[in-house]
């Protein structure tokens, strides 16, 4: 019950949690490795910004997988369960963690299949490029998984670990941000509202990442 | 069992802006007033921090400021021939939760409807003929007009400190505001708020081509302001994390910063948060609200008496508590009776992406606020003539970006691959000097016999409740008025100069994973008889009188503009009528 | 002060033996409500709410409340007529002693954190228009046990040596040079409003450093600021309206009341009469000016200063702007303030840690609050952006240390308020 005041009490923010470096939380390190080789595939190094792997895709991925995301905490998981059309949304009683766990073990029996013997992490970078390029179309066929959702859910965590704030693992030291032009966490533009097609000078920084603030 | 507590005077469901703003009115009446909020308390200084609420992932993506669809949802088909299946994660509207309701995530868009808007249908007839509307399109009056709330308007804008420039203040056109809305009494409260790059772009184009643009009207406001509770708000800073997210610098509008520091100092007020009303409870006569039954968070059942109770909840759940309590009659799209749930509308959304010369457009897209923008109000509403288009209703069409943040600005030119090394260098040069405005072309969405709301018949909620069940699809209407305003739009940005222009109108059939704002409306709508409305026009139910039922869900279809201020100026004037008619003489106010 | 006798002996006609009694003995009529009422506002001058009432509760004055002094905790006595456990069975005598002399029922001493060395400003009437209304109160059964200090200092009979050194009983004497408002400030304030309790620094025995009057005290977890007339770190550019509003609102143009002194606003300022505040404000404003600067004198280490300001525009001007004015009403100046610029930091280090909730009183409202920033910033982190502020814009104060830092963290970790 409220009353009389506004409420307040110390302590009572809820401050994100930041990814702890190091090791896999969800993934086993034969699927850390595929999804590493797979994200440094979407979005590959280049001479002014590191890949996927590089920038942490991976662990973000990781870590959700690990948390609330993986689990689909927030979604409403009562049955019955039942595909539906497009527009009425994912249906499925399995959690995006499971999801993943089954797309990887179908993804590499594929490729061992298809390339005698090898998993995806093993392949080269043009038979990685081709098999993700079948998933898309959904011509390189899973056994038990839908192709081009696989795609679409690894491509979209990909990009949300690539650009989300470095904090949940990814975006490491805000390349991807230093490389869109985006100067990250600031909260005050005042300064910058009226300098029209001027280039935000600010020094890049996120929620904890603030190299500007050591020596 | 229910544990029966003592009496209020009022019960009020949610403590949004509807619910603030009428506990803050029979507050003053010196009512004992109860407000019953589903979510957790949110405030400024512990849930908005100005070192953490820049989290795209966490409030954009993970939506953590809103209800979760496991607390519970709804359900949805496109018409009455597929079965309903449950909204599992949300997609096409985002349903708050908490005090502050929308009001702690809104963009602070403050448009008020036109005139016309609130006698749509005699309007449109005088018009056009009666012929020219569709057969199966059941758009009503509203039994207020835009003179009857215009002091509500003001009310409304004038506790948020709207910044904005006024168009038409008594009849006399005003430079520089919208030159199509309706006369309002005074100019707004606080200027306009200043605009970036791509705004004032759109502005000069819109003007070559014959237009009279506008900044959008803000809630996020232009200059520290001291409302007439005496309530500081401060000076919005343009951070680009508005919408979705809370202000961690008090500059925007809510109740938080508008009305509950006022409202909760008071003796004679009470909120009980983390608790979920399941029913209005009715006496043996079914036509008199005892008060409410709620459940807290550790389960147990509680009954609030009260002398008058306001559903002041979502849209959603006010129409789904009036299913639930037994009040009124469940609308049957067959026979086209019973007024719980009938014209139930969304919004209809639609927008191009410019992509500009890298080396002569820089947008930083990312010093904005939520509602910042230039904007043409020439094809809204009946502002033009529909004779030869074969459609009715419109949009402002705006440039109306508010962010630069990274996840929601990945558009490339077509025909770049979705990964690679050619997606990566094309977002590269794309970011800084592409505009993506999703709610660009902000439209109206008009009420129609097959599109309703209902309980769900097989899908449940965590205490065995049934959810609401959504039957929406677009008619014709809607989307040929959706490609049209985005022709619109589209022009203006080849005038502004880009190279390439992406048209994405709004095409069927109505996908619940696309978000298309959160304004949805209807379900409970005002009119002037109760044969064709759920609340009369002071949003008292007419099946309850001792029942008022207040936010969006008393639009009978919506307008081309966002709602809030039209819900908000609603509220008002609906509290003026219990304090100044109902307190006096409880009973109907109307009679029918 | 008002000279009540007459008009009791007048309004005593018609009453009961007893009463009049009473009223001859200059003691308190039932039925004066005017002696009541004034007994009342004079309560809340006093903030007696802020010691003897359980924060949130229903029983006003019933005591109970743990105060933290130097030298341990004192569990505040139950002040409701209750016979037993409140003081419904002393005499006026005994109550007039106790605000005045600080001695209790039997002649037990109080500890001076019942501030009495203070409150011995009151006449007798004062007292007993006090006593009147809490004669009104509810009597609360509540019964507190009132030793609660370690040895040495539960030994009450040390408490004659120490009023000897450090208590100077005695009525409130006008000054006949000075205007009446002036005479009603300097009552209220030296009197029943006791700012020095906790704006005069204290002595190692607990007792005012009368050498420094209103120069600043470290408790509870704040430093309760300078409040003399240094342009720094007082009064001294505070105009008498500014101090009034701040009294009455908690705010003004340039600073918000948090922590102990929000409370003391929202309970007994902002309850006080304007003319009275604005007596008080034209006391403190009287006080010499002491302008003589106190702040360190080596500059701050540049690169602490540059970090400092990097963190300053990242986390802070979003609020109180790149040039430190903040806005008016809502979010304080820092650019000039004398809560910026106290030699000790201990409020500024308690605000940045840990977030504050400012005042809301009718006059201002709103009540914005500080967050918390101990979970993104580290100690050297903290230092460098109070450094920045304190020698920012002009400011000038001495540098904050990351020990100094570790210290308050830890200190503010045991705290529960």
């Amino acid at each position: 019950m409220i009353k009389g005041a506004l409420p307040w009490q110390p302590g009572s923010a809820d401050p994100p949690s930041l990814a702890t470096p190091g090791g896999w939380h969800f993934f086993t390190a034969q699927e850390g490795a595929t999804v590493e080789a797979f994200v440094d595939r979407l979005i590959p190094p280049d001479p002014e910004t590191p890949g996927g792997k590089d920038c942490g895709c991976a662990v973000f991925i990781d870590r959700q997988l690990a948390g609330p995301y993986g689990r689909n905490e927030a979604y409403y998981m009562m049955g019955p369960f039942q595909e539906g059309t497009k527009q009425q949304g994912p249906q499925s009683a399995a959690t995006t963690a499971q999801h993943y766990r089954n797309a990887l073990v179908a993804l590499d029996a594929a490729c061992r299949e298809k390339f005698g013997g090898k998993a995806f992490a093993d392949l080269s970078d043009a038979q990685k490029d081709d098999v993700i390029g079948g998933l898309e179309v959904g011509s390189f066929k899973l056994d038990g998984v839908d192709s081009k959702e696989f795609f679409v859910q690894v491509l979209t965590d990909t990009r949300n670990g690539f650009l989300a704030d470095p904090i949940y693992g990814g975006n490491k030291d805000l390349a991807a941000w230093k490389m869109i032009g985006f100067p990250g966490t600031h909260y005050d533009y005042r300064d910058w509202i009226d300098r029209h097609n001027e280039r935000v000078t600010l020094p890049v920084v996120g929620i904890s990442t603030h190299p500007n603030w050591s020596k | 069992m229910a544990r029966k507590l003592p009496r209020k005077d009022v019960a009020i469901v949610g403590l949004g802006w509807t619910g603030s703003i009428l506990a803050q009115e029979l507050t003053d009446e010196g009512l004992d007033v109860v407000a019953i909020e589903r979510g957790p308390w949110r405030d400024t200084a512990t849930d908005f921090l100005i070192s953490y609420a820049q989290d795209e992932w966490r409030y954009r993506l993970q939506h953590e400021l809103f209800l979760r669809p496991a607390q519970t949802t709804v359900t949805f088909r496109n018409n009455a021939n597929q079965t309903s299946l449950p909204v599992r994660n949300w997609g096409a509207f985002m349903l708050g939760n908490g005090v502050g309701g929308g009001g702690v995530h809104w963009n602070a868009e403050t448009f008020r409807f036109l005139p016309s808007d609130f006698v749509l249908r005699t309007h449109l007839t005088q018009r056009y003929g009666a012929n020219f509307l569709p057969a199966d399109m059941t758009i009503q009056d509203w039994g207020v007009t835009f003179d009857d709330l215009e002091p509500h308007y003001d009310q409304f804008e004038y506790l948020c400190g709207t910044s904005g420039t006024a168009g038409n203040i008594k009849g006399v056109i005003q430079e520089g505001g919208n030159p199509f809305e309706g006369p309002r009494s005074q100019p707004y409260p606080t200027p306009a708020q200043k605009q970036g790059y791509g705004h004032v772009l759109f502005a000069e184009a819109a003007k070559q081509l014959g237009y009279k643009p506008f900044p959008q009207p803000s809630g996020n406001l232009s200059q520290a302001y001291t409302n007439p509770l005496g309530v500081k708000l401060g000076q919005c800073t343009y951070c680009g994390f508005c919408e979705w997210f809370g202000c961690a610098n008090y500059s925007k509008a809510s109740p938080q910063t508008t009305v509950l520091p006022v409202l909760l100092r008071k003796s004679n007020f009470e909120a009980r948060t983390e608790c979920e009303v399941m029913r209005i409870n009715l006496d043996s006569t079914g036509k008199r609200a005892t008060g409410v039954t709620y459940v807290d968070s550790s389960g147990t059942e509680w009954e609030q008496p009260a002398d008058l109770v306001l559903l002041c909840a979502f849209q959603l759940f006010n129409v789904q508590l009036l299913l639930l309590s037994g009040v009124g009659k469940p609308y049957d799209p067959q026979s086209g009776q019973g007024q719980i749930g009938r014209n139930f509308t969304h919004q209809t959304m639609s927008t191009a992406v410019g992509f500009f010369d890298k080396d002569k457009y820089n947008f930083n897209p990312f010093v904005a606020s939520g509602a910042i923008g230039m904007c043409i109000d020439e094809f809204n509403g009946d502002n033009f003539d529909h004779r030869q288009l074969g459609f009715v209703g419109g949009g402002y069409i705006g440039q109306v970006r508010t962010n630069g943040r990274p996840l929601e600005s990945m558009a490339v030119p077509p025909g770049t691959p979705a990964w690679g090394a050619k997606w990566k260098q094309a977002l590269r040069d794309s970011y800084l000097s592409t505009i993506i405005c999703g709610g660009a072309c902000h439209a109206s969405f008009y009420s129609y016999r097959d599109i309703y709301l209902d309980l769900d018949p097989v899908y449940k909620d965590r205490f065995g409740r049934p959810l609401m069940r959504m039957t929406i699809d677009f008619h014709d209407n809607e989307l040929k008025m959706s490609a049209f305003l985005t022709d619109k739009y589209a022009e203006i940005l080849q005038k502004m100069g880009a190279t390439q222009v992406v048209k994405q109108p709004r095409k069927g059939p109505y996908d619940v994973t696309d978000y298309q704002t959160s304004h949805l409306c209807g379900g409970a709508i005002m009119g002037e008889k109760p044969d064709n409305s759920a609340v009369n026009r002071y949003l008292q139910s007419w099946d309850v009188p001792n029942l008022f039922v207040v936010g969006a869900s008393a639009f009978p279809q919506n307008a081309g503009y966002n709602p809030t201020d039209t819900v908000g100026a609603l509220a008002y004037w609906s509290a003026k009528a219990i304090r100044s008619q109902y307190l006096k003489n409880p009973g109907p106010l109307i009679h029918a | 002060m008002r000279r009540v006798r007459p008009r009791l002996v007048v309004s005593c006609i018609g009453l009961s033996m007893g009463l009049i009694c009473n009223a001859l003995a200059g003691g308190i009529d039932k039925q004066d409500f005017k002696q009541i009422e004034r007994g009342r506002y004079l309560s809340i001058a006093g903030d007696c709410a802020a010691c003897h009432t359980l924060p949130g509760s229903d029983h006003p004055f019933a005591g109970g409340l743990a105060i933290e002094t130097p030298f341990g905790q004192i569990l505040t006595p139950n002040i409701t007529p209750d016979p037993e456990t409140g003081i419904g069975a002393w005499t006026d005598d005994e109550f007039v002693n106790a605000l005045t002399k600080g001695t209790g029922r039997g002649g037990t001493r109080l500890y001076p954190a019942m501030p009495y060395t203070y409150y011995t400003k009151l006449t007798r009437d004062d007292a007993l228009a006090i006593r009147a209304y809490l004669n009104t109160l509810p009597a609360v059964r509540n019964a507190v046990n009132p030793n609660q200090l370690p040895f040495p200092f539960n030994i009450r009979a040390s408490l004659i040596g120490w009023n000897m050194l450090f208590f100077t009983p005695g009525t409130f004497q006008p000054n006949p040079n000075k205007s009446a408002e002036w005479n009603r400030g300097a009552f209220l304030a030296e009197g029943l409003a006791h700012c020095g309790l906790c704006h005069t620094p204290k002595n190692f025995l607990g007792g005012d450093k009368t050498s420094e009057p209103l120069r600043g005290y470290a408790l509870q977890g704040w430093f309760a600021p300078e409040i003399t007339n240094n342009s720094r770190q007082g009064l001294g550019d505070w105009s008498v309206d500014e101090i009034a509003t701040y009294l009455k609102t908690g705010h003004n143009s340039t600073s918000a009341a948090t922590g102990l002194m929000s409370e003391m606003v929202t309970r007994s300022a902002s309850q006080m009469t304007d003319a009275d505040l604005k007596a008080i404000a034209i006391y403190l404003k009287d006080e010499p000016s002491q302008n003589e600067n106190r702040a360190a004198s080596d500059k701050p280490d540049q690169t602490v200063m540059k970090i400092g300001a990097a963190i300053y525009a990242d986390e802070c001007a979003g609020c109180h702007a790149a040039n430190g004015k903040g806005t008016s009403g809502l979010f304080p100046s820092l650019n000039g303030s004398p809560t910026v610029q106290q030699i000790d930091p201990t409020t500024l280090l308690h605000v940045v840690l840990r977030g504050a909730r400012s005042a809301a009183t009718d006059g201002a409202p709103t009540g914005a609050a500080m967050p918390q920033f101990d979970w993104i910033l580290n100690d050297d982190q903290v230092a460098a952006v109070l450094t920045y502020i304190r020698n920012a814009w002009g400011n000038a104060a001495p540098p904050v240390s990351a020990g100094e830092v570790r210290k308050t963290r830890h200190a503010l970790v045991q705290r529960s308020d």
